[in-house]
């Protein structure tokens, strides 16, 4: 049924879909609103969970990794320090190979303090051995939830999986979604069968030590249950294109790509921008397409190589960085190519961070840019008179 | 597309009218999407909200910089902050005050229309919460939603009593600007 | 040497904001009945009631016009008026 709702409604909406056993946060700007509806429907009895109070992004992450090791489906949301503050958890869940879904409203990191979107949380855990994937509106934040938990729960991938989608510009935001009706959920996303689990009548042990002899084959799996859950992303996209029709990519997608000699690349809700600003230029007769990355981890790099190789320039738009190196995205691509014979242009330029709005106008300014010369990790509308 | 800004102060309900803009369009039948300018809220504090309503999808998630509308929901704002930057020529700005358009001598070739929004709010519901009305006003001065869909979005907002009253004040306001004024 | 941008802010901010225009009614003093209890001065919320010998005055660019003053007032000598926009 289609509504007019909240970006953070649309999610609640969608967890209570996937039927989860336990929910537990720790309410913080701007994902308070999803935890917010999510305990208010538990209270009135639509999601029949336990909805667990805790003193901390710590304490939730924890409930939450503990629910999942006793075989429950286990749902949390966080943002920015609140998933700083996770952290460690963050890793064990990975580690433990437990398929948790966490939405994290993505928000700026301090110091200084800043409530408002970029990619700094998330950019900051993407070693944690997550599968990570951004949306790029409402309607693929809730379609989303659904496949995430088809993918973690599938018995050879058996990892947790991160619905990054940007906070204020998307939860924040009042749009139509499509909600999928409970009974066309429940044909998707089947009930959790883990094969292990924590149960007194079968007792085991999660959490183990794993002595030098083989800790690295215990990380070698881990890398490999990665790679090969790129299939089952794809194959999760494809299945829920045959039953809803909607499609909004695998891991990556592509918008006006064909004989585009510039490629913009980005992740989340730039996107839709971008595809207004992309009409824009092509109306102008410039050749321009869009890369847009839905899934960071594990990160699509023959997808992405495959999709630029006819390209020859790349603006790579990124909303976070890594401090004294480089772009990450950036990075990434440029590392993905190194193993390919296709050698475009590329630029790096960093936006929109700690929520600086992202008119369509500055994208129109970074093409213009990029078509006169490469840059290099370049602040998009940065302030110059204060950073003298 | 027709982009709308709302600028108010905290506490005022910008966003709120916002969404009831958006929602009644969705009602009506058309694309729309509804933002805040995500401060941190504080009571006072200059805010602004945002409404695009289309025949087609809406993608783009900027600010709007170039409105067809403007509403004002607090005038001392105009000497505050530039409040009219990007006003289409042919675009509307509306205002809540007792005052006339030309009182105001704003620097714009569009429409200037005011509304006594705070003075109905406090007439017809009792309060001078004058978001629902400011939206009424809007619907009749421009004709982009139809004021059905404002007063079923503000009875579905606030149920009961509360709800009927800002219909009520949604109604005069809409009545008072629809032909013009 | 400063230190730089985003770690540090001076004091005095609030002196910036000017929070009256955010009134929807205003305290008016009658100067008719004050006993020069000071009360309207001890309970603003914002300390922005100034004066002496029975001649009290908000200051009108920091009022928010709350109405504490008019409701705590023993002598009924401030009234709260609409502020006409």
């Amino acid at each position: 049924m289609r509504k007019f709702i909240e970006g953070s409604m649309a999610v609640a909406e969608a967890v209570k879909l996937c039927r989860p056993h336990v929910i537990s946060a720790y309410p913080i700007t701007p994902q308070t609103h999803i935890v917010e509806h999510l305990s208010q429907m538990v209270a009135d009895g639509e999601v029949n969970a336990q909805f667990i109070n805790v003193e901390s992004e710590f304490g939730a992450a924890s409930v939450v990794l503990g629910a999942s090791a006793a075989g429950g489906r286990a749902f949390s949301a966080t943002t920015s320090q609140g998933l700083l503050l996770m952290g460690e958890v963050i890793f064990n869940i990975a580690g433990l190979r437990l398929p948790v879904v966490i939405t994290v409203a993505n928000r700026s990191i301090s110091a200084p303090i800043n409530i408002w979107n970029d990619h700094s949380d998330a950019m900051a855990i993407r070693d944690a051995g997550w599968i990570m994937l951004f949306a790029e509106d409402n309607q693929e934040a809730h379609d989303m939830h659904l496949q995430a938990y088809k993918i973690g729960e599938t018995p050879e991938i058996s990892l947790p999986v991160m619905i990054n989608m940007d906070g204020f510009i998307l939860t924040h935001a009042f749009e139509g979604v499509d909600v999928i009706s409970q009974e066309e959920a429940d044909s998707f996303l089947p009930p959790f069968k883990p094969a292990v689990h924590l149960d007194v009548k079968n007792p085991v042990t999660m959490g183990v030590l794993a002595e030098p002899q083989w800790y690295m084959e215990a990380r070698c799996r881990m890398q490999e249950a990665l790679y090969e859950s790129r299939p089952v992303i794809k194959q999760a996209a494809r299945d829920f294109k045959g039953k809803f029709g909607r499609w909004y990519g695998d891991v990556i997608d592509t918008y006006r790509i064909d004989g585009a000699e510039t490629v913009f690349v980005a992740m989340g809700s730039l996107i839709g921008t971008l595809k207004d600003a992309v009409d824009d230029l092509r109306g102008k007769g410039e050749k321009v397409g869009l890369l847009k990355i839905r899934c960071f981890r594990p990160f699509p790099g023959q997808e992405i190589a495959e999709a630029l190789k006819n390209t020859r320039r790349v603006a790579i738009m990124e909303k976070a960085f890594s401090l004294g190196a480089s772009g990450i995205l950036g990075d990434e691509i440029k590392a993905a190519l190194y193993a390919t014979p296709y050698r475009p242009e590329i630029s790096t330029f960093f936006i929109g961070l700690g929520g600086r709005d992202i008119p369509k106008s500055s994208i129109v300014n970074v093409y213009n840019q990029v078509k006169a010369k490469q840059q290099n990790n370049v602040f998009v509308d940065l302030k110059t008179e204060l950073v003298k | 597309m027709k982009e709308i800004r709302i600028h108010g102060r905290g506490g005022q309900g910008a966003v709120t009218a916002a969404v009831l803009l958006a929602d009644a369009a969705f009602n009506d039948g058309l694309y729309s999407q509804a933002f805040p300018s995500f401060g941190s809220e504080r009571m006072g504090a200059p805010v602004q909200s945002f409404v695009r309503v289309d025949n087609d999808i809406i993608r783009r998630r900027d600010q709007v910089y170039t409105p067809d509308y403007l509403i004002i929901q607090d005038y001392t704002l105009l000497s505050a902050i530039n409040v009219l930057y990007g006003l289409k020529e042919d675009g509307l700005c509306l205002i809540d005050s007792e005052k006339t358009p030309e009182e105001f001598d704003l620097d714009t070739k569009a429409k200037v229309v005011t509304v006594p929004a705070t003075r109905i709010a406090r007439e017809v519901i009792g309060r001078p919460i004058q978001n629902t009305t400011l939206v009424g006003a809007l619907a009749g001065a421009t004709g982009l939603i139809s004021v059905e869909a404002i007063k079923n979005s503000v009875k579905n907002r606030f149920p009961g009593a509360i709800g009927e009253k800002n219909a009520e004040a949604v109604q005069v306001a809409y009545d008072m600007l629809k032909g013009g004024r | 040497m400063a230190r730089p941008i985003g770690t540090y802010s001076k004091p005095g901010s609030s002196k910036a904001n000017k929070t009256g225009s955010w009134r929807t009614e205003k305290p008016v003093f009658l100067h008719d009945k004050c006993t020069d209890c000071r009360i309207c001065v001890i309970v603003c919320p914002d300390g922005i009631i100034f004066g002496a010998d029975k001649i009290y005055d908000p200051d009108y660019d920091y009022c928010k016009g709350c109405g504490i003053c008019a409701k705590e007032c023993p002598v009924d000598d401030i009234k709260m008026v609409p502020e006409v926009r």
